[in-house]
């Protein structure tokens, strides 16, 4: 899932002090969650924000909830879209995808950011989420045992380790289980420590962010094209 | 809330309002004990039955406040004993979730507390009501109130916002 984290109230509360009607907007999905965004924590940050907004001598702030099943199709924004004419801005409690996706529905409306889009993880224990992929859009998982030292270890070895792992713990931070320490340990347990011998090719960083926006295209999805 | 405690200019004849979120199998039930005991006990709280303080969600605790509340007691059965097995402590670390976010904006935390007793102890419930009135009464009016009374003589009553849980 797509993790993020609710930004500090007093960033919410200045990004729409030029409004006096917004639509805290939630998302169903990713964000529901990991606790960040969803119906539930939307609610709440509407209610501390008015407060902290009384608090600093404001009034005649009106802030309303709303929460789509996923910000990041347009179809379920449809609805909202209908509704924007009441407000006077957004704060979109989706992930970066899904406020832009709400800005571009809403071409008129100004849209705030009410989280911190962190990564693509996974729920580790009770309230941890950690990340696991760094979306690399040339995926290496096959070579390292399924664990992806791109997202994992915290200097993107792919010919790990370096010089600093500790009894299984990461010389950046000895909170982190050292990946290349975990990548060794299931090659071992899954009999493949072979792969391990060679020396790992180089990323094709051009397929990943660095070689510019991304897209994904399915031609079998459209029918666009055919209808007269 | 009754008007009386609403919009007075000063802290003059002011009587706190203390939500009390009370588990039906413990809290709830030492708050009668406590009044068939004709105890002592602060007339000012508003005793709200929950089914058990695990259903208390945090929006319960900050709409109290934001409707006023100066202080708010969520009071459930004694840790091992709840009768929805683990609710109170989920409950428990709501309310430090809560805390630290009246923190964040200016409420103090201590205006919230999480309290455990048994339905027997109708006593202890009437020391936890006054010693919160105590603590509220030392602090002062909620400083969402004060905000609202430098605006306006009198509080609007919040409106029920779309997206409250049932
Ligand atoms: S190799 Fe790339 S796609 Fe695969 S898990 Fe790592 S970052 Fe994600
Ligand atoms: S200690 Fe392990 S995880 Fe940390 S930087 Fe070195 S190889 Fe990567
Ligand atoms: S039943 Fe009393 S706190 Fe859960």
């Amino acid at each position: 899932m797509i993790v993020a984290e609710r930004k500090p109230v007093s960033e919410i509360r200045d990004l729409i002090a030029p409004h006096d009607r917004v639509l805290f907007l939630g998302c169903g999905t990713c964000v529901t969650v990991c606790m960040a965004g969803g119906a539930r924590e939307v609610s709440l940050m509407a209610a501390v924000v008015r407060m902290a907004a009384e608090l600093g001598g404001r009034t005649g702030l009106v802030i309303e909830e709303a929460t789509v099943e996923r910000q990041c199709e347009i179809l379920f924004l449809d609805p909202i879209a209908e509704q924007a004419a009441g407000y006077d801005a957004i704060c979109s409690f989706g992930c970066g995808a899904g406020v832009q996706h709400v800005a571009a529905r809403l071409p008129q409306t100004p849209v705030h950011p009410g989280l911190d889009t962190q990564f693509l993880g996974v729920l580790e224990g009770d309230g941890v989420w950690a990340e696991r992929c760094a979306g690399c859009g040339s995926c290496r998982l096959a070579e390292f045992s399924g664990l992806c030292p791109i997202a994992r270890c915290a200097k993107r070895l792919l010919n790990g380790p370096c010089g600093g792992s500790q009894v299984g713990r990461c010389e950046i931070d000895p909170a982190l289980p050292c990946a290349w320490q975990l990548i060794y340990e299931r090659a071992r347990a899954v009999g493949a420590l072979d792969r391990l011998q060679g020396v790992a090719e180089v990323q094709e960083w051009g397929k990943a962010l660095d070689g510019g926006p991304r897209r994904v295209v399915r031609g079998d999805q459209s029918i666009a094209d055919l209808r007269r | 809330m009754s008007d009386r405690h609403q919009g007075a200019p000063s802290t003059a004849g002011w009587d706190p309002v203390i939500v009390a979120f009370a588990s039906h199998y413990c809290a709830y039930a030492a708050a009668d004990l406590a009044g068939v005991l004709r105890l002592q006990c602060s007339p000012n709280v508003r005793v709200i039955r929950m089914p058990c303080t695990g259903k208390v969600e945090s929006i319960y605790i900050v709409r109290a406040f934001e409707k006023g509340a100066d202080g708010v007691i969520v009071a459930g059965c004694l840790e091992g004993g709840c009768h929805h097995v683990e609710g109170n402590l989920r409950a428990r670390r709501r309310v430090e979730r809560v805390q630290a976010l009246l923190g964040e904006i200016g409420i103090e935390s201590e205006r919230l507390g999480m309290y455990d007793l048994s339905s027997a102890q109708g006593t202890r419930f009437a020391e936890i009501v006054n010693e919160m009135n105590d603590r509220v009464a030392k602090l002062g009016p909620s400083p969402l109130r004060v905000a609202r009374q430098r605006v306006e003589p009198r509080v609007v009553a919040v409106a029920a916002t779309k997206g409250d849980p049932p």
